[in-house]
């Protein structure tokens, strides 16, 4: 159990973005709660990183409002689609992450080498993160996320760039990280892998939200013309 | 005098090889002036280049502007506003610094650091646009940012620092117009090989050049050695 209030539930009330004269999100009201696995889903363009960029705080919204139920920092962490790592050994990219969360030295080292072990990445501590396969590194970014003890998880399309094989293995360590309590808010355009891993479901389409629910409902019962054409495999652009 | 270039090569190496102690004076000196500048210039350039590349703020396009302008500032303008500022009449012409090394090292300092700091800005920026949202994730601010990519950008830095020390050691104009080429005193082998060849005495000015070329590749080659070994050890990511 946690000894302090959580940040859930995160509400968003009309956020929008506008760049230039493009509108590339209109008026998104949703609510992420604690507990389930919420995928945002839709086809490229549609806004999902965005809107996760502007969940974590990336990015300020244009319009509306995104209400946290109480401010904590470092309460969050966030993956990229292309893992972003300090040319450093693979234990000093997560000892300095614990260095800016403000771990003492001897703490950072003993979290260190424990998710790195939790991870598989232990026998590769002193290597350089920069020799590391695609696969580990996303392997890396997350136990990077892990050490920080986060309450929500924000992922980017995490293995858009990954073989199955590696596809698996980040799956399962999502999974693991939910099971230990963390919140996972996650992009993606992969409906195999929404299948998998959703809770619940955002479909996000030109910007627009157009559905939000159960997972189940979602792939069962498709409320939007957009959604069941997504869910046949149809160019949906 | 001695015109004949394999002669002047042989009087040359005699000199360099019996140990010439005017020669070497002349390298003791080069050394402390260029090591000096490019030391304070590399304290300045560095952090200056990382802060120029991260914060925006109003007038940062003219500040980068004139950095990369001031990259090929003749030294001789260099050299000409430093001895303005410390001549007798000059705003710190009391201090008694003209014709002395100091002045040498003021002048060096002057033109090594926009290079050092705009070639550091650019290295730093181009990292700042791949690592902004993950620092800033992690909650690092820009403060915190500018020393994290500084030693993200090492390797790189090393190439701009040695580009300062090649200015420094073979720049002459501006520490010509500030040392005065006193022999003893101000006299850099740069400024000797000038004096020597207007005088005649090529070996003298062949030898000083033999030991430059030396100087410079010594120093070139153990920094790409050192970052080489380091990079492959994997000791510079502990």
């Amino acid at each position: 159990m946690r000894d302090y209030a959580s940040i859930l539930p995160l509400q968003l009330e009309a956020v929008s973005y506008r760049a230039d004269d493009c509108l590339l999100l209109d008026r998104i009201d949703a609510r992420f709660r604690a507990g389930p696995r919420s995928l945002i889903l839709g086809p490229n363009g549609a806004g999902k990183s965005l809107l996760l960029r502007i969940c974590h705080g990336l990015v300020k919204p244009t319009g509306g409002t995104l209400c946290w139920a109480v401010a904590r920092p470092h309460a969050q962490a966030m993956v990229f689609q292309n893992p972003v790592l300090l040319r450093r050994s693979v234990r000093a990219n997560i000892t300095y992450a614990l260095a800016l969360a403000g771990y003492s030295r001897r703490d950072r080292r003993r979290r260190a080498e424990q998710v790195l072990e939790e991870a598989g990445l232990a026998p590769r501590a002193r290597h350089p993160a920069a020799v590391l396969s695609a696969g580990e590194k996303q392997k890396l970014v997350l136990a990077r996320a892990w050490a920080l003890r986060p309450e929500v998880l924000f992922l980017d399309e995490p293995t858009a760039n990954l073989d199955p094989g590696a596809t698996k293995v980040i799956e399962q360590t999502i999974t693991a990280m939910h099971a230990a309590g963390v919140k996972i808010i996650m992009t993606t355009h992969d409906l195999g892998q929404a299948r998998r891993l959703a809770d619940e479901i955002f479909f996000l389409h030109r910007g627009k939200l157009r559905e939000a629910g159960a997972a189940e409902t979602f792939f069962t019962q498709p409320g939007t013309a957009e959604a069941a054409a997504f869910l046949r495999g149809e160019l949906v652009i | 005098m001695v015109s004949d270039p394999t002669t002047a090569f042989a009087a040359a190496w005699h000199l360099v090889a019996t140990g010439d102690r005017e020669l070497y004076a002349v390298v003791a000196l080069s050394l402390r002036v260029s090591l000096t500048a490019l030391l304070i210039a590399t304290v300045i350039g560095l952090p200056l280049g990382g802060a120029l590349a991260v914060y925006r703020f109003p007038g940062r396009g003219a500040m980068i502007a004139l950095f990369d302008t001031l990259m090929g500032l003749p030294p001789v303008v260099a050299g000409l506003a430093v001895y303005l500022l410390l001549s007798r009449a000059g705003p710190l012409g009391d201090y008694g610094l003209l014709f002395t090394p100091a002045a040498m090292i003021i002048a060096q300092t002057i033109l090594i650091t926009p290079i050092i700091a705009a070639l550091t800005r650019q290295f730093v920026e181009d990292d700042w646009h791949a690592y902004r949202e993950q620092l800033t994730s992690l909650g690092s601010g820009r403060g915190r940012a500018v020393p994290t990519l500084l030693w993200n950008c090492r390797y790189s830095l090393m190439t701009a620092v040695l580009a300062g020390l090649g200015r420094a050691m073979a720049e002459v104009g501006a520490i010509l117009i500030v040392g005065g080429n006193i022999a003893g005193v101000t006299r850099t082998m740069t400024t000797a090989i000038a004096l020597e060849t207007s005088k005649g005495d090529l070996p003298f000015a062949l030898g000083l050049g033999l030991v430059l070329m030396v100087l410079i590749l010594t120093v070139n080659g153990i920094a790409r050695l050192g970052g080489l070994m380091i990079q492959r050890a994997g000791a510079g990511y502990a």
